[in-house]
């Protein structure tokens, strides 16, 4: 047994400790919000915070995340009010396929977090997800939106 | 097809409009006959309901191009509805057979959503709106003809009075459709034309967009699979034993006799219980293929006497030979791999009788198909729920991954499974862009004009290897996209007088198939950076020397790019490269500003892209379409090659295939020049420009031309 902290929800899960986090998430609890991209921490599709920082649930075994406060991207609206970063990605219209788009806000969500102004270098440096569609213009404009709102 | 089965779909259909949205699912409908007697079916396009909310189906699939906003915008624009009340849903595979395909093609690639669907779209929604206005009209017992309609509101222009969509849609729906229907001005367009944002964005941002890896079914069960990774060979035996004991592994299955699927509780459980497994393959005759004997098959081709002729204008082997100065280089390009972002998946469950499929498609009538074939069913048993793509790119047009979760579920009757392929089994089971090499010669005369051009492709076809029954004697037409006399389609820009464009066919084992911007992702580097060859060689300036060739459409794209782009004054440091073509029924050009340090560091700062696609039906979408198709092509350009190792591909994930991220990412500025007339894809022809405009920035800069990609191989640094 794993005892997680999902979005501020408690689970027990009775999972091999070596399980990757994503597939807890996405198989166990049903949190299928997370994605699969590439399962070696290449793409950040998977990306969640792990007490508020941005983690590849991908590479992380679900032992590590044991009582950590875990926030996946449906944790992020808070009684049906979009997150700032979720509200200027809808102002944007940032998402094409949208399959890459949780990993992106988890990551941008983060990176404004702890760098409340970024410069576009700070956001080369911390958005490294993969987009196969090609939103990273879009997705430019709305982290510096978010900055100023 | 009878009368009452056209009623039980069309009160099915309705029923599922009830739950909005709940129809691409196809389970959980309430079938409440309450409600379907007030929600309407006006006709196959549009659904009304009692509070106006308007369902627009949509039958092309949606992978991030945005063509299901823009088809509804068609729709609503002839509709007259409120686009604030405006859904949309995917009418299913099963039922467009049912209703003799009235919702026509299903099928989402080479740019044609809008394109080959605008026409009967657009008439669909006028008819709704003439059937709407009519059922009011007889409500008032006034003429038809004095009634308008605006925003879902039928006002009766000579008593000022109204209703709505949603009060008259019961009677509306009982109408005979009408048969003269004139669709409205372009120049009249409120909906379509208007940079309006996407219909499909919230559940994308919450995490609650369910995409086919996401379907949870009751009592389904996860697969995954591998395949021969030497493409034509066999699954000779696996050891099962070795890994059913495995926690969460229930089955361990062979699949058409070239795969080996784990069937079990969770993706992990299968995902490990696979990679354990032992599994032997007969490879047979192509593990003896590399890249390097691929790349000598298609050498032979270059100089080969046979050769299929795409464009032939006088004599330009004479002219050549009669020139005052030959030119001639020989290019190539590397297979790519889609790389959808989201791995090939589909759900299938399987009844002696009925086959059900759950997946992400560009092509829902082909999946249907494949479904019926693999299930050994009739088509009207089989059905396919079509689930929002994460990236098609063209890879999601092909039905293997749906045959292979048929074959799976086939063998656990009654049991939904959820085949869900792995990364790595994405990369190597693609259907690749091709390979091919291109050797161009050129003749010019003593004032530097081009005499004579003659392009010879050797290399890889797509129809031969997906589509062989669409070969033309032999001949793959695709193979000449942009490289065509003439069409509404891919035409040529240039005029030759001597001219001769020929591809001799060379098909490696490998399975080829349409990658976004399909066979003038090549073609265009072939013919854009010899163009810039052949202008250097007359010592003028590339933009000139092709003012002087181009036809009038091409050479517009090209001034609009080069304007905007400040073309020939580019900051100290930076240089710009050119490069056109005319693709899926646009005409596209790009100007790329790079710079190249002196360690060869390369750095493209700005990338301009100017699109005629004739009629713009959602100018917000095409400029995000040009962006994305520059980050496409660029990543190809940069750092996409698929290599062959002993029969099979070598790279297996994002590690060895790596592509354009943010901090490379250029800034990107759209131009868009509708010229009427015709209606041109967006979502594919500006990839083609990406590569050559870079390469011929690259040129101008360090005086290196790069003929063979990806740039990640070629040291740029100043000799
Ligand atoms: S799936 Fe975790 S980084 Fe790609
Ligand atoms: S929006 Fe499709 S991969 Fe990013």
């Amino acid at each position: 047994m794993v005892a997680l902290n999902v979005n501020g929800k408690s689970y027990d899960v009775n999972v091999d400790p070596e399980t990757p986090l994503l597939w807890v998430l996405r198989d166990t609890i049903g949190l299928t919000g997370t994605k699969y991209g590439c399962g070696i921490a290449q793409c950040g599709a998977c990306t969640v915070h792990l007490d508020g920082e941005a983690m590849r649930a991908c590479i992380v075994p679900v032992s590590e995340a044991a009582n950590r406060k875990i926030t996946t991207i449906e944790g992020l609206a808070e009684n049906g009010v979009l997150s700032k970063v979720q509200q200027v990605w809808l102002d944007h219209d940032v998402p094409q396929c949208g399959y890459c788009q949780s990993g992106m806000i988890m990551a941008a969500t983060a990176l404004l977090k702890s760098t409340p102004k970024p410069t576009d270098e700070d956001i080369n440096a911390a958005m490294t997800n993969i987009c196969r569609c090609g939103t990273y213009q879009q997705v430019r404009a709305a982290i510096h939106a978010a900055a100023k709102a | 097809m009878t009368g009452t089965a056209t009623l039980r779909r069309r009160s099915l259909l309705v029923a599922a409009a009830a739950t909005g949205g709940g129809l691409s699912l196809g389970f959980g409908i309430p079938a409440g006959p309450a409600r379907a007697t007030q929600v309407r079916e006006i006709n196959a396009w549009v659904v009304i309901h009692p509070d106006d909310r308007v369902v627009i189906r949509i039958a092309r699939s949606e992978m991030g191009q945005g063509s299901l906003t823009g088809l509804a915008q068609l729709v609503a624009e002839e509709l007259e509805c409120d686009w604030s009340k405006v859904t949309t849903e995917y009418p299913t595979p099963g039922q467009n057979v049912a209703r003799s395909r009235v919702w026509r093609n299903f099928s989402t690639g080479g740019s044609r959503g809008i394109r080959e669907s605008h026409q009967y779209v657009r008439e669909g929604g006028a008819a709704a709106r003439m059937m709407l206005i009519q059922a009011a009209a007889a409500e008032w017992k006034v003429p038809a003809s004095e009634c308008v309609a605006a925003n879902s509101t039928i006002t009766h222009t000579p008593s000022g009075r109204t209703t709505t969509y949603g009060k008259v849609a019961v009677a509306a729906a009982s109408l005979e459709p009408p048969k003269d229907i004139k669709l409205k001005d372009i120049k009249d367009w409120k909906i379509a034309g208007k940079p309006v944002k996407r219909l499909d964005t919230l559940d994308k941002l919450t995490g609650k967009q369910i995409y086919g890896s996401d379907l949870r079914l009751p009592g389904m069960l996860t697969a995954t699979i591998k395949a021969c990774p030497v493409h034509g060979g066999k699954l000779k035996s696996f050891d099962a034993a070795k890994v059913e004991s495995m926690p969460g592994v229930r089955r361990v299955l062979a699949v058409d006799g070239n795969a080996v699927a784990v069937v079990g509780d969770n993706y992990w459980a299968v995902h490990t219980a696979l990679q354990a497994l032992p599994v032997v393959w007969d490879e047979g005759p192509n593990a003896r293929v590399s890249s390097d004997t691929i790349a000598a098959m298609l050498r032979e081709g270059l100089d080969a006497e046979q050769a299929f002729i795409g464009n032939k204008a006088g004599d330009a082997k004479a002219a050549i030979a009669g020139a005052v100065k030959k030119v001639e280089a020989v290019y190539s390009y590397p297979y790519q791999n889609h790389a959808t972002m989201e791995p090939m998946n589909a759900t299938a469950l399987y009844t002696r009788e009925k086959c059900e499929v759950w997946c992400p498609t560009q092509n829902g009538e082909a999946a249907l198909a494949a479904t019926a074939e693999a299930a050994e069913l009739p088509v009207a048993q089989c059905e396919v729920h079509k689930l929002l793509l994460g990236g098609g790119f063209g890879r999601r047009g092909r039905s293997d991954y749906v045959r292979q979760a048929v074959l799976i579920a086939k063998q656990m009757p009654g049991t939904p499974v959820k085949l869900v392929w792995s990364r790595e089994e994405d990369m190597v089971q693609c259907q690749f862009h091709p390979v091919t090499q291109c050797k161009l010669t050129g003749g010019l005369d003593a004032q530097g004009n081009l005499t004579g051009l003659h392009v010879r492709i050797s290399g890889q076809s797509i129809l031969a290897s997906l589509l062989p029954q669409n070969l033309q004697d032999g001949k793959d037409p695709v193979v000449f996209q942009g490289f065509n006399p003439g069409g509404a389609e891919s035409a040529f820009g240039y005029n030759i007088p001597n001219l001769l464009i020929d591809h001799a066919m060379r098909n490696p084992h490998v399975t080829a198939g349409f990658w976004r911007g399909v066979n003038t992702n090549h073609n265009a580097i072939y013919m854009e950076c010899f163009i810039d060859e052949l202008a250097h060689a007359a010592g003028q300036d590339p933009l000139e020397f092709r003012r002087r060739l181009l036809k009038p459409k091409h050479l517009a794209v090209l001034n609009a790019a080069a304007e905007k782009a400040g073309y020939g004054k580019a900051p100290p440091g930076r240089f710009h490269g050119l490069a056109q073509i005319m693709g899926f029924g646009s005409y596209v050009a790009g100007c790329a500003e790079v710079s190249v340090s002196s360690s060869g560091k390369l750095t493209i700062h700005r990338i301009v892209g100017a699109t005629d696609c004739g009629v713009a039906v959602n100018p917000a979408q095409i400029d995000r379409q040009v962006a994305g198709s520059f980050v496409y092509g660029l990543s190809a350009a940069l750092y996409g090659e698929c290599t062959v190792k002993n029969g099979a591909i070598e790279q297996t994930n994002f590690d060895s295939y790596n592509v354009l991220r943010m901090d490379e990412m250029p800034e990107v500025e759209s131009v868009i020049i509708p010229s009427g007339g015709f209606w041109g894809g967006v979502g594919e022809p500006t990839i083609a420009v990406a590569a050559p405009a870079v390469l011929n920035a690259i040129f101008a800069a360090t005086g290196k031309r790069i003929r063979s990609l990806p740039l990640a191989k070629h040291d740029l640094k100043s000799a």
